[in-house]
């Protein structure tokens, strides 16, 4: 099962500079997982506390997985995921 | 040193103004590498705060695939104080995750204090980097036209 996974600028040092990754899973948790065994300290940056984290934004195949079940979300051979940091601030 | 031009410039103070006393939010995209910030692309602020600010997920999506589609980047992503300085606040600072983008922060402050509409107070427009929670302020330089490439 091969999903691709768009790196975003900031998690690049995770990634060698590469934009966009192979990765593996049934679903999103797992494919987190497979991600942190090749780019160490990566799923660090995405998950905080069991759950993904409040200023990052995933999508598969264009959907907010926010919406599709989160990290249980399901995965499919020759989906595609976006990882993209959100642009957010306050004063 | 951000070199910006006139329109541009122009295009987002008018849209701080038009978003006050809610944060207005948006880039400004270029060519991958050329910092030149050539398209203005105005976001909605999903929070509707006049405290805080956030692209919505989905057009943030849209946008980043329209900038891949076109080899761009986010050579500027802007917003706006509305009453206070136009400088990054601890959450803009611990949130900023393009480290190659120039951080502009407008504030409407001193022209909402005159009254708004039309009046010719000034609208703070500073620009930042922001690297590992490190803020540099950096000269902003208004041109008329960015030099042809």
């Amino acid at each position: 099962m091969a999903i691709e996974v768009r790196i975003p600028t900031i998690l690049r040092t995770y990634t060698d500079g590469e934009k966009a990754v192979t990765g593996d899973g049934a679903s999103l948790s797992a494919l987190i997982d497979d991600l942190e065994a090749n780019h160490p300290g990566i799923k660090d940056r995405l998950i905080d506390n069991g759950d993904l984290r409040r200023f990052v934004n995933v999508y598969i195949n264009d959907e907010d997985v926010r919406f599709i079940g989160g990290l249980e979300a399901q995965l499919a051979d020759g989906d595609q995921v976006v990882v993209l940091p959100a642009v957010a601030g306050g004063c | 040193m951000l070199t910006i031009d006139q329109a541009a410039y122009d295009a987002i103070v008018r849209h701080a103004k038009r978003d006050h006393p809610d944060e207005a939010c948006g880039i400004v995209a270029g060519p991958e590498g050329s910092d030149r910030p050539e398209r203005v692309v105005e976001m909605v602020n999903a929070a509707g705060s006049p405290t805080f600010y956030e692209f919505d997920s989905t057009e943030l999506l849209e946008l980043y695939k329209q900038m891949w589609d076109r080899d761009e980047e986010p050579v500027v992503i802007y917003h706006s104080h509305t009453a206070t300085e136009a400088y990054p606040s601890r959450t803009d600072i611990g949130l900023a995750s393009e480290p190659g983008a120039h951080y502009v922060l407008v504030s409407t402050r001193h022209w909402a204090e005159a009254g708004g509409g039309n009046n010719d107070a000034p609208v703070e427009f500073r620009s930042y980097r922001i690297v590992d929670g490190e803020v540099t302020e950096e000269e902003v330089v208004v041109v008329p036209a960015l030099p042809a490439r």
